[in-house]
C-alpha cells in the first residue's frame, strides 16, 4: 500500500498543532512515518495525554490510609479490610455514544469493566451516568434508547449487575450525550495487577478478539469537536462482542492465578500503541513488536491500522516464559486467540516491525514523557444571573412540574432494562439512592453512588464540583456507608476556549476541597473535553463516582418508612432556590447562585447518620427537589402518604446542602432528638408518614395519582 | 443431594445457582461445557443462566449442541432431576427436554424486577415445598423470556398440569401467562424467574428457598 505524504493537511487531520508536529520534529530528527504519525497522534491526544487537565489533575488529593492504588494505573485500588481491595473508576465513552448509541455505550461498559479485571479484580458492580439533549430534541429518543440497550445488551451478557447511576437530559446536551461508565471489582489486595513490565527480552503476549479495522483513530476523533461532519466519524465506533469479554476475564483471572502474568494491559483507546506504550514506559524498558504476528480479523491491514486499531476485547501481557504452557491451557480452554506479539527490549525503542519492515522506531519513554502539557488561559466564570422574583406557585403544582419531567420522574424505564441481581448479591437495587452489592462469602457491603448538578457547576464551578463530591458523600452515609474515595469523570467542552478552561479549573478546585475535607480521595479518573458542536458547551459536568463500606448487614440504612413514622430534618433549611429544580421544570428558568457548601457540617451530619442508624428506618440525602421531593420519592417507594407540615415554596423546594431525611418511629425520634441535641446539630420533625395522599400543610393530593405521573412521565418523554 | 451445575463460558448464573444448591445442604459440581462424561452419583443438574455461547444466534440454540447437554439428554432420560433458569429453561427448550420456545420479550426489551408468580401444583419434587396457588416473589432479568408453543402443545401442558408457575402480571407476553413448566415425567423443570436469587433476606426475599429446600429432601437418600 502507498503509505501518504506527509502533509500540513495531514497532520491536522491527525489532530496535531504546527506545534506539537516541530515538537515530533525535533524528538525524532527526522520526518516521521505515516505509522509514527498515527502513533504520536494517539499518545498525544487529548483523551489519552490528558495534556489540557493534568496541571490541575495534580491539585486533587489521592492518597489516604486506604488507598492502595491511586491514580495512573488501569483503575483506582482501595483496602476494605480482611486483605481484600475494591478496585473501581469512571470513564466516559461520550463522543461514540453520540455517533453510534448502541455500540458506542456498550463498548463504554466493556472498556471499564476491562480496566477493571486487568488489574485482577473480579468486576461486582457497575453504574451509569447519562446525560442527554431536551427529549424533545429529534435525536434524543434515538439515543436514550439506544444508549440504555447498549449498556443493559453489554453488562447483561457480561454478567456484572448495574445498581445505580443518573439520567439527566438538558438542551446543552442536544449535540453532545454523555455517557459516563463505572465499574468496581473486588481483588485480593496483594494480588493486584500493574501495567509496568520487568525483565528483558520477555515475551509481549496478545490475548481476546482479533483486531480489525473498527475504531481506526477513535482516541483522537474523541478529543474533537463535533460539526455537521458527524456521520463520517460512524467507522471510528468500535463494536463489542460481551461474550468475548467475559471469556477475556475469566481466562485473565485465571491465567493470573497461575503466577504467569508478570504485567498487563488492556487495549482500549489507541489499542495497541497506548498499551504497548505504557506497560514499557512504566517499566524503563523498550518493546518490539512484530505485527504480521497480531491474530486479524480483516485482510491487508496495514502497520498503520493495527496500531491505531480500536477492536474491543483484546489485552495485552507480559508472560513469564517459564509458565507459557500453563498460559496457553488458560487460553485454550476459554477458546480465546492468542499470539505472541513481541518481546521487551533494553534499549528506550519502540521498534514496530511488519514483515521485515520498520514501520516504527521510536524513543519510547518520549512519547509520553515529551508529550505537550499546557497551561490553558482560563478566566473566572461570571457570576450567575441573581435570581429574580418568581411566581406564585402551590407546592403541589410544583411537585408536579417535577416529577412530570424525565429529569425528576422515576427512571426504572431504564434501570430494569439493566440486571441488577446477577451475581447473587445485590442488596438494594437502583432507585432508592446508593446501590449496595454485599462482598461475596462475607457480611461487607459495598454502596455505591454517582452525582452531580450540572446546573450547579455552570453556575459556580467552584462550588458545584464542592457539591458534586458532598452530594456523593450525602448517599452513602444515608444507607449508613463509610464513604472510602471517588473517582471522577470530568465531562467539559473545548478547553482551548478559556471560559471552558475556567469552568474546568474551578470545579477541579471544588472537588479538591471537597475530597480532602471528607477524606474521599480521587482514586482514578477520566477526563472528557471538546464535548462542543457547532461551538455550543455542553454543561460542565464532573461526575463523582463514589465507593462506601458497611462493616455488615446490621449497619446497613435500608429499610422503608412505615404507616405512623415522623419525617425528620437533619441539616438547616436557608430556602437557597437558586439553580433549583424547581426553577428549571416549574419556569425554565436558570438563575442566581448555586446553593454554598459547607463541608464541616457535611462531614458532622453524615458521621451522625452513620453513628444513629440503629434509630433511622429509612433515610435520604436532600438533594436538587429539595425536601419535597426527598419526602414524595420516600413515601413513593414505600406505597404509602406523606404530610409536611410546611407548605412554605423555598422551604419544600429549596436546595440547601448537608441535610438528610429520616424516616423512624416515635421513640427513635425523641433518641435522635438527644443524640442531635447533644451533638448541637439541628433536628426537626417537619411531617409524618402515612395516609393515602401526599400534603403540604393544606394542600395535598392522592398519592395514587402523583404515583402514576411519577411512574409513567419517563417512559412517555423517551419512547 | 449432589448437583451439577453446567458452566458454558457464557454462564453468569452459575455461581449464583451453587450458592442456592448449598444453602439448601446440596454437594455441588461444576460441569464444564466440554465435558463428555458427567461426575457420578449426580441426582440432579442445573442449567444455569447468563448468555451460555452468547446467545447471539437463538438463545440456548448453539448450547444444546454442546458436548455437556448431549450428556444431559441422556441423563434426564434415565430419569434424572434438571433444573434450568433463565438461559437455562432456553437450553431445554432447544434441547427438546422440554416444549416450546422462548422468544424476544413482547416489549422488545431487556427486563429485570420482580415478579408476583403463582404455584400451580405442588405435585413435582421442585414445587411440594409450596402450597398450590400460592404467589411467591422471583426477579426476572431475560430478553428472551416470551413462552411459546403450539396450541395443541399448550393444551396439553394445561390438561397435564405441567404448568409450574405462572405471572400474576405477565412481563415478557408468555402464552397462557406461563413462566415455568415440567417434563411428562415432572422431574425437568425449566423457568424464566431466579429462584436463586430469592434464598436471602439480603437479597429482598427468601421465595426460592423452598424450592431447593424440597429438592434436597426428594433427594437426600434417606
Amino acid at each position: 500500500m502507498q503509505e501518504p505524504q506527509i502533509t500540513d493537511e495531514l497532520i491536522a487531520a491527525h489532530g496535531l498543532t504546527p506545534d506539537e508536529y516541530q515538537r515530533i520534529l525535533e524528538i525524532i530528527g527526522r520526518e516521521p512515518t505515516f505509522t509514527e504519525l498515527g502513533i504520536f497522534s494517539a499518545m498525544w491526544n487529548e483523551h489519552c495525554s490528558y495534556k489540557s487537565s493534568k496541571k490541575w489533575l495534580r491539585t486533587l488529593p489521592t492518597e489516604g490510609p486506604q488507598v492502595i492504588c491511586g491514580p495512573g494505573e488501569n483503575a483506582g485500588v482501595v483496602d476494605i479490610g480482611d486483605g481484600q481491595a475494591v478496585v473501581f473508576k469512571m470513564e466516559s465513552h461520550n463522543h461514540p455514544s453520540y455517533i453510534e448509541p448502541y455500540q458506542g455505550a456498550a463498548t463504554g461498559v466493556g472498556g471499564i469493566l476491562r480496566d477493571v479485571f486487568t488489574m485482577g479484580a473480579r468486576p461486582i458492580a457497575a453504574m451509569n451516568a447519562l446525560s442527554f439533549g431536551e427529549p424533545s430534541h429529534p435525536k434524543t429518543r434515538r439515543l436514550v434508547n439506544g444508549v440504555v440497550e447498549g449498556i443493559g445488551g453489554y453488562g447483561n451478557c457480561f454478567g456484572v449487575p448495574t445498581v445505580g447511576g443518573e439520567v439527566r437530559f438538558h438542551a446543552a446536551y442536544n449535540g453532545n450525550c454523555l455517557v459516563n461508565a463505572f465499574a468496581a471489582g473486588l481483588a485480593d489486595a496483594d494480588r493486584i495487577f500493574y501495567s509496568a513490565a520487568s525483565g528483558v527480552g520477555m515475551p509481549v503476549v496478545y490475548l481476546g478478539a482479533r483486531t480489525g479495522r473498527d475504531g481506526v483513530g477513535g482516541a483522537t476523533m474523541a478529543s474533537a469537536e463535533f460539526d455537521d461532519s458527524i456521520e463520517e466519524k460512524r467507522p471510528t465506533v468500535q463494536v463489542g462482542d460481551p461474550f468475548t469479554e467475559k471469556r477475556l476475564m475469566e481466562a485473565c483471572l485465571e491465567l493470573m492465578k497461575t503466577g504467569a502474568v508478570i504485567s498487563i494491559q488492556d487495549m482500549g483507546a489507541a489499542g495497541l500503541t497506548c498499551s504497548a506504550v505504557e506497560m514499557g514506559d512504566k517499566g524503563g524498558l523498550g518493546i518490539r513488536l512484530n505485527l504480521e504476528a497480531v491474530p486479524v480479523r480483516e485482510e491487508n491491514m496495514s502497520a498503520y491500522e493495527m496500531m491505531l486499531s480500536e477492536s474491543q476485547e483484546r489485552m495485552l501481557m507480559v508472560l513469564d516464559p517459564g509458565k507459557e504452557e500453563e498460559a496457553r491451557a488458560v487460553f485454550e480452554k476459554w477458546d480465546l486467540d492468542f499470539a505472541v506479539v513481541g518481546e521487551t527490549i533494553a534499549e528506550d525503542r519502540f521498534l514496530v516491525m511488519h514483515n521485515n519492515r520498520v514501520e516504527a522506531d521510536l524513543p519510547l519513554s518520549k512519547l509520553s514523557s515529551e508529550a505537550p502539557e499546557y497551561d490553558r488561559p482560563w478566566v473566572e466564570s461570571p457570576a450567575p444571573a441573581p435570581l429574580g422574583e418568581l411566581p406564585a406557585i402551590g407546592p403541589v403544582e410544583a411537585l408536579k412540574a417535577l416529577i412530570s419531567s424525565p429529569n425528576y420522574a422515576s427512571r426504572h424505564w431504564v434501570w430494569e432494562q439493566y440486571d441488577s441481581q446477577v451475581m447473587g448479591d445485590t442488596v438494594r437495587t437502583p432507585g432508592l439512592g446508593a446501590g449496595i452489592v454485599r462482598v461475596h462469602g462475607t457480611d461487607k457491603l459495598l454502596a455505591f453512588t454517582s452525582d452531580v448538578t450540572p446546573r450547579y457547576v455552570k453556575a459556580n464551578p467552584r462550588e458545584g464540583g464542592r457539591q458534586a463530591v458532598a452530594e456523593a458523600f450525602r448517599n452513602l452515609c444515608a444507607v449508613g456507608a463509610r464513604p472510602l474515595a471517588a473517582t471522577d469523570n470530568l465531562n467539559f467542552g473545548n478547553p482551548e476556549k478559556p471560559e471552558i478552561m475556567g469552568q474546568l479549573v474551578g470545579a477541579i478546585e471544588g472537588i479538591g476541597e471537597a475530597c480532602r475535607a471528607l477524606d474521599m480521595p480521587i482514586v482514578s479518573g477520566n477526563v472528557s473535553l471538546y464535548n462542543e458542536t457547532d461551538g455550543e458547551a455542553i454543561l460542565p459536568t464532573p461526575t463523582i463516582g463514589a465507593v462506601g463500606l458497611i462493616a455488615n448487614a446490621g449497619q446497613m440504612i435500608g429499610g422503608l418508612a412505615r404507616e405512623g413514622h415522623l419525617a425528620l430534618m437533619l441539616g438547616e433549611s436557608a430556602g437557597h432556590l437558586g439553580q433549583s429544580a424547581l426553577l428549571a421544570e416549574a419556569w425554565g428558568r436558570e438563575e442566581g447562585d448555586a446553593p454554598p457548601v459547607d463541608l464541616e457540617a457535611e462531614r458532622r451530619h453524615g458521621e451522625f447518620i452513620r453513628a444513629n442508624h440503629e434509630l433511622i428506618r429509612a433515610c435520604t440525602d436532600i438533594s436538587d427537589g429539595g425536601l419535597a421531593l426527598a419526602a414524595f420519592e420516600m413515601a413513593e417507594a414505600a406505597g404509602i402518604g406523606v404530610t409536611l407540615d410546611s407548605e412554605d415554596i423555598p422551604a419544600l423546594f429549596g436546595e440547601d446542602q448537608a441535610r438528610y431525611l429520616i424516616a423512624c418511629n416515635f421513640d427513635q425520634a425523641e433518641a435522635l432528638m438527644v443524640a442531635a441535641g447533644r451533638a448541637g446539630l439541628t433536628l426537626a420533625t417537619v411531617g409524618r408518614f402515612g395516609g393515602e395522599s401526599v400534603a403540604f400543610g393544606t394542600a395535598s393530593a392522592p398519592l395514587a395519582e402523583l404515583a402514576e405521573i411519577y411512574r409513567t412521565s419517563f417512559a412517555a418523554a423517551v419512547t | 443431594m449432589h448437583a451439577g451445575v453446567i458452566v458454558f463460558p457464557g454462564s453468569n448464573c452459575d455461581r449464583d445457582l451453587a450458592v442456592a444448591f448449598e444453602a439448601a445442604g446440596a454437594k455441588v459440581s461444576m460441569i464444564w461445557h466440554k465435558e463428555t462424561e458427567l461426575p457420578a452419583g449426580l441426582d440432579i443438574i442445573g442449567v444455569p443462566g447468563g448468555f451460555s455461547y452468547g446467545d447471539y444466534l437463538r438463545c440456548g440454540a448453539i448450547a444444546a449442541q454442546s458436548p455437556v447437554c448431549r450428556e444431559m439428554v441422556r441423563f434426564a432420560g434415565r430419569g434424572g432431576h434438571v433444573l434450568g433458569i433463565c438461559n437455562g429453561f432456553q437450553v431445554l427448550t432447544e434441547t427438546g427436554l422440554l416444549p416450546g420456545a422462548l422468544m424476544r420479550n413482547a416489549g422488545l426489551k431487556f427486563v429485570c424486577r420482580t415478579v408476583e408468580l403463582r404455584v400451580e401444583t405442588a405435585s413435582s419434587p421442585f414445587t411440594r415445598g409450596y402450597d398450590e396457588g400460592q404467589v411467591v416473589r422471583f426477579p426476572v432479568a431475560h430478553h428472551d423470556g416470551n413462552y411459546t408453543a403450539q396450541a395443541a402443545e399448550l393444551e396439553r401442558l394445561e390438561g397435564e398440569g405441567r404448568v409450574a408457575f405462572r405471572y400474576l402480571d405477565n412481563p415478557n407476553g408468555s402464552a397462557n401467562d406461563i413462566a415455568g413448566i415440567f417434563s411428562e415425567n415432572r422431574r425437568v423443570l425449566g423457568l424464566m424467574p431466579h429462584p436463586e436469587r430469592a434464598i436471602d433476606p439480603l437479597q429482598g426475599g427468601t421465595d426460592g428457598q423452598a424450592m431447593f429446600a424440597a429438592l434436597a429432601e426428594v433427594l437426600e437418600p434417606a
